[in-house]
């Protein structure tokens, strides 16, 4: 117990660390870039005077020293003063709470309905190694991970919502409908079309991974074993198989919050949705850095928790873990 | 596969008819790869010119792929996209691995802190989504082909370090290398002269199973407009431009690009994945 806590208690320790490093970068690539806040701020063809411009710069603090702005940036969010987005015209926080609202249902649901069926889809493949079912299933895998997310959500925009005209081709609600009579199924009926897209993308990786560790157990000696005591297909799949896989294809699905979130980006792209990763783009476009480095500092912050999961679940799932026979970088380096 | 049946011989005949078939992958792969690349780069802009008279011509003999709004031939504007987009995949790749290499190696023949420090740096590249930390360095870099290149040249490194490390772990304790330190050689004498060429076959299949993920990252950041400029033709460019006249059923627009980005990194993993059967004599059996 002790020890266990303590692991946790180290894991976060250098995972708190790495995430103050994260920020470190991410504020110096974004205050070096050429792209001008000011001139975005105020917009390419504004008449401002240079002194009015040095005036706002000053007050900004552009030309202090950047450790000295690294600082003040931070005290100003821990603060919880996240300055104000020049895209949106509104304080970073607010932005980000409304869009990770939105996306943060998109990523929930891809995330249980692709662990799922990636799981359920795996194990049924695997079992039947070399069948049908499993050539087809491998390849279709082995396909949507060689492709570009995008161009999935393209695909899946052209088949469902333009020639099937089954679901709506974008945004979050419908256009022209007022904010307060928008329900709970309009809502549901457009996240849809994004949801599929990132459904068959993250279900691959979990697909592959299951099939690849049920192959591995079903040819070890205990299965060999259990067939001898005479267990059917069924027990075999229940008592063993699910127990040895099921703790590590968790641990990969929550290690994949950072493939989620990228995929997430790019698919509320493709179907312009009001998401945190449509915000992304906005606020690289138009050089809005307050929100570009809110958004940063929060996507590190969701793939660490991520990251902390997989690594807590092992060590208070796995026995081997719990009793220390071997530590949480064996069954990591295992997995990879 | 029912192997089990045949004779000694015929088993005998299989591998080798195997073998000939993987190797055979391989060069299809490679000339095709190859062949796009040089065909892109020699190609006459004349051949994906703007052209009104033919705008949004669907797919047929003369316009395989069709042609879009401005009546440009999507087959050519293809070729030269993945001819582009292959080659600055191939360069940035290469860097990458270059730095992948290093840290790989140095991390493993120095260990202490300096492999304490490469890993810090791994976690650290890791912690932000890839995504994200594509788009930071582009916005630094400026937009543009350089910011592309660099950023993806920044960001893949992480994955092949670990796989040189974990080689170089193997030999680093084993009697020749041993021996070579006894005999008062200097640790960047053995790095070069033992470990490294023990590591190169599986550095050289890491960095061509990189180029797909290269290539990939490349035409997301296009697509969301922080790679590749408009007027070059690219796979991200080509694809963010459907987007506009896809609800209008111009659906060649986004099929035949993307069908060619994915066959190009399918290749790549041919390749790859073949080469890795070819070398390594445990499988090669199987």
């Amino acid at each position: 117990m002790n020890k266990k806590m303590k692991n946790v208690i180290s894991e976060s320790i250098r995972m708190a660390l790495l995430l103050i490093a994260v920020s470190i970068i991410a504020f110096f690539l974004v205050i070096n870039s050429p792209i001008d806040p000011l001139t975005s701020y105020v917009g390419p063809e504004s008449t401002l005077s240079q002194e009015a411009r040095d005036e706002i710069a000053e007050y900004w603090g552009l030309y202090d020293p950047p450790a000295e702005r690294f600082m003040s940036w931070v005290g100003n969010i821990v603060r919880g003063d996240w300055g104000d987005s020049i895209t949106y015209k509104r304080p970073v926080k607010d932005v980000i709470s409304e869009r990770f609202s939105y996306s943060f249902g998109l990523m929930a649901c891809t995330w249980v309905i692709s662990g799922l069926l990636g799981f359920v889809v795996g194990i049924i493949s695997g079992m039947r190694e070399g069948g049908w079912f499993d050539r087809i299933t491998k390849y279709f895998c082995l396909m949507v991970k060689s492709a570009p997310t995008f161009w999935i959500g393209l695909l899946v925009l052209v088949i469902f919502a333009v020639e099937l005209k089954w679901f709506p081709i974008g945004m979050a609600v419908p256009l022209g409908k007022p904010a307060n009579e928008v329900t709970f199924w309009d809502r549901l009926y457009h996240m849809a079309l994004p949801v599929i897209t990132l459904s068959i993308i993250s279900m691959s990786d979990i697909m592959l991974y299951t099939r690849q560790k049920l192959i591995e157990i079903i040819n070890s000696d205990f299965i060999l074993y259990a067939r001898a005591r005479g267990e059917n297909e069924k027990q075999i799949v229940l008592r063993h198989v699910i127990r040895n896989i099921a703790l590590p294809a968790i641990t990969v699905q929550f290690a994949s919050f950072s493939e989620l979130f990228g995929g997430m980006a790019l698919a509320e792209n493709v179907f312009s949705y009001p998401g945190i990763g449509t915000a992304t783009t906005a606020a690289a476009v138009n050089g809005d850095v307050p929100l570009l480095l809110g958004i940063a500092v929060c996507s590190a912050v969701f793939v660490f928790a991520g990251n902390l999961m997989a690594n807590v679940l092992y060590g208070v799932f796995d026995p081997r873990i719990k009793e220390g026979v071997i530590t949480y970088e064996h069954t990591h380096a295992h997995s990879h | 596969m029912s192997t089990h049946t045949h004779t000694h011989t015929d088993k005998k005949r299989f591998e080798f008819n195997r073998k000939t078939f993987v190797t055979m992958m391989v060069i299809f792969a490679v000339v095709y790869l190859v062949g796009v690349g040089i065909w892109g780069l020699f190609m006459d802009p004349e051949s994906y010119a703007v052209n009104y008279d033919a705008k949004f011509v669907s797919p047929n003999f003369d316009h395989p792929f069709g042609t879009d709004f401005m009546g440009r031939d999507m087959f050519s504007r293809c070729i030269k996209a993945l001819s582009n987009s292959l080659i600055i995949g191939v360069l940035a790749s290469l860097f990458s691995s270059f730095i992948a290499l290093f840290m790989g190696v140095a991390s493993a023949v120095f260990g202490g802190w300096v492999d304490k420090f490469v890993n810090w740096c791994v976690d650290l590249c890791q912690g932000l989504p890839h995504l994200v930390l594509l788009i930071l360095i582009s916005f630094m870099l400026g937009k543009g082909v350089n910011g592309v290149t660099l950023a993806v040249i920044f960001t893949h490194w992480p994955s092949l370090t670990r796989i040189v490390r974990a080689e170089v772990m193997q030999v680093r304790s084993s009697q020749y290398v041993q021996a070579a330190y006894k005999m008062g050689k200097t640790k960047w004498q053995v790095a070069a002269t033992h470990i490294l060429p023990h590591v190169i076959p599986s550095y050289v299949i890491g960095l061509i199973l990189l180029f797909p993920h290269a290539i990939m990252h490349e035409a997301s950041v296009t697509f969301l407009g922080f790679g590749l400029p408009k007027e070059m033709p690219a796979i991200g460019v080509i694809l963010s431009e459907s987007m506009d006249y896809l609800a209008t059923g111009k659906w060649w627009l986004a099929v035949f690009p993307g069908l060619m980005l994915l066959v190009a990194v399918v290749l790549f993993d041919v390749i790859g994945d073949n080469l890795k059967k070819l070398w390594n004599p445990q499988s090669g059996n199987e």
